[in-house]
């Protein structure tokens, strides 16, 4: 049995979903959570839903914001007392971030936005995109352990029947001397919903949004359904939506449970991004646009016309 | 002020990615090399801080194969002054690549005042060697950046998270930047600069001669191969008006029944 440890960050009331995703992927190991400060009753109780079996927080000096040299510091400090054999975190801004830091601390490997593992008894194997999904390859780790390990939101889904635990709490102190690069302030992005890489459902524009002021038929759609508005590059760099809502391979790689795309023809790069969508709805005039390829649902149309219909239609199904 | 950009070498983004038959790699034989698009605002913004005062010093690093040394001529027709390539194979993992970074680094000689690179390399998409970089040669960093604001030898740098939102750092320097799309716009060579390139210095290192072996790797790959293709989906035509409402109606109820997303 291996000894895992995964990183949990607070979002809302509870912890990230990926949390949840890892949990439920690696039962039958010895399973641990850590995160820093405290944890929302409600967090605790979806760690014990979802069978972690021990909780640590850790606290100290410097540690109460984020930055990447102070949670790597604290996280050093804890994960050498706790023999680990692998440590995860979701392939969020942060784990994103800090973790390959903390690897390096370590001298030991990290496998960067695994989306499917295994273990072969105490074994770990991942599968990875590369090539912004334009293909997969087997990942292990090798050289000293703890290895590390980030997971892409969304890719392993929640388990369908998890195995509850009454997990332990523990607190670890660390105080952090001092920090370099300090996060001074947080400005707030345009929109409060979920990230792309984090969205269930993304609605998405191309080229033929024409500008930027269009795309409110594109948000209308979005608050209906909970969705969160993405870009291709081309109406990226047309300058109709900014970059954080571009998705493709110099933009964010994706994989929602629905992916509506909106005038997109279906660009090589932009396919790349998307195509782990579990199911893709194209709407294009040009019945031809290799976007057709990937969908599951196809609508052949002008955007402008069907948009503000599926919007009315779903606003009925859903009763808003 | 000494500036260091580390830039790597990757397929076009249009490049149809091809598995070798042995899953071992990809088919580079055809492949059309750039520089990694996000390294491009790297090379950008060293070049607008040495606008600012002619006697700082951009030198160019790159790893990888040099079947093509596409990319460091690029940034040195852009302006760089001089170029380190260590020559190493296209898929090292992140810890070979960035402890091969850190020992060129040392080896020119030259105390890096200000480390940049791309927040990311779109070919094998790990996101590590930035980090990874910073901590071995002991270092604080900020990735994917977006803002970037030198005074004297302090730095204000936006750093995008997720939903768009921006964290605010200060850092003084020496440190890492790694950089994000949308920084500042990329300038083309020019043919004077094509010219000049040519005569720029230019190091070569083997990754045995900076004391690198296999058992730097940390991250093995196999089983390289084609994402699984979807059966065709439905397709449904609304190019007449008079269809958009039936046609609406049946992709939804598709979405709800079949595929239970909505």
């Amino acid at each position: 049995m291996a000894k895992v440890l995964i990183f949990a960050e607070p979002h809302g009331t509870t912890v990230k979903s990926v949390t949840f995703e890892i949990l439920g992927k690696a039962q039958g190991h010895t399973l641990e959570v850590v995160a820093f400060g405290n944890l929302s009753s409600g967090a605790l109780q979806d760690l014990a839903k979802y069978g972690a079996q021990k909780v640590h927080t850790i606290k100290g000096k410097n540690l109460e914001k984020y930055s990447p040299e102070g949670y790597s510091e604290a996280l050093h400090d804890f994960i050498s007392k706790g023999n680990y054999d692998y440590v995860f975190a979701g392939a969020t801004s942060a784990g994103k971030d800090f973790f390959p830091r903390l690897a390096g601390m370590f001298n030991s490997g990290m496998a960067s936005d695994v989306v499917n593992f295994l273990f072969e008894g105490d074994k770990w194997y991942g599968t990875r995109p590369l090539f912004a999904g334009k293909c997969l390859a087997k990942v292990e780790l090798q050289g000293p352990k703890p290895h590390f390990i980030t997971i892409r939101p969304n890719a392993l889904g929640l388990p369908a029947s998890p195995t509850s635990s009454s997990p332990a709490n523990a607190e670890f102190t660390h105080d952090v001397a001092s920090i370099r690069a300090v996060i001074k302030e947080i400005v707030k992005g345009a929109s409060e919903k979920l990230d792309l890489t984090e969205a269930n459902i993304i609605v998405s524009g191309g080229r033929a949004m024409g500008n930027a002021d269009n795309f409110k038929i594109l948000n209308q759609l979005a608050d209906v359904i909970g969705a969160t508005v993405g870009a291709s590059r081309a109406a990226v760099d047309s300058g109709f939506a900014p970059h954080s809502m571009q998705v493709g391979q110099t933009g964010r790689t994706v994989s929602p449970s629905l992916y509506i795309a909106c005038g997109i023809s279906g660009a090589i790069q932009h396919l790349a991004g998307m195509r782990t969508s579990k199911v893709i709805v194209a709407i294009n005039t040009d019945k031809d646009a290799p976007i057709f390829t990937k969908a599951d649902y196809g609508i052949v149309g002008d955007l402008f016309k069907v948009v503000p219909v599926l919007t009315q239609e779903l606003k009925n199904l859903l009763g808003k | 002020m000494n500036i260091f950009v580390c830039i790597k070498q990757v397929p076009d983004t249009e490049t149809k990615v091809i598995p070798t038959k042995d899953g071992s790699f990809i088919e580079t034989s055809s492949i059309k090399w750039i520089m990694n698009p996000y390294d491009e605002f790297a090379v950008e913004q060293a070049l607008l801080i040495k606008g600012t005062n002619a006697n700082f010093n951009v030198t160019v690093a790159r790893v990888g194969s040099i079947q093509s040394s596409e990319a460091l001529r690029t940034a040195l027709a852009m302006g760089a002054d001089d170029a380190i390539l260590v020559e190493g194979a296209d898929n090292l993992d992140s810890y070979t690549t960035a402890k091969a970074l850190k020992l060129a680094i040392e080896k020119s000689g030259k105390k890096p005042d200000l480390i940049l690179s791309g927040k990311q390399a779109i070919d094998s998409d790990c996101l590590q060697v930035p980090q990874l970089l910073a901590q071995m040669m002991g270092l604080p960093s900020v990735s994917v950046v977006v803002g970037f604001e030198l005074n004297g030898d302090n730095l204000v740098l936006k750093r995008e998270i997720e939903g768009g939102a921006l964290e605010i750092y200060n850092v003084a320097t020496p440190c890492l930047v790694a950089c994000g799309k949308g920084l500042n716009t990329p300038r083309y060579a020019s043919l004077p600069g094509i010219m000049k390139a040519k005569k720029k210095p230019l190091a070569q290192h083997t990754l045995t001669a900076l004391g690198i072996s296999d058992t730097d790797r940390k991250v093995k790959y196999s089983e390289f191969r084609l994402p699984p293709e979807k059966p065709a989906g439905k397709k449904f035509d609304a190019s007449e008006e008079a269809n958009i409402g039936k046609v609406v109606k049946e992709v939804v109820t598709f979405l709800r029944n079949e595929a239970k997303v909505i």
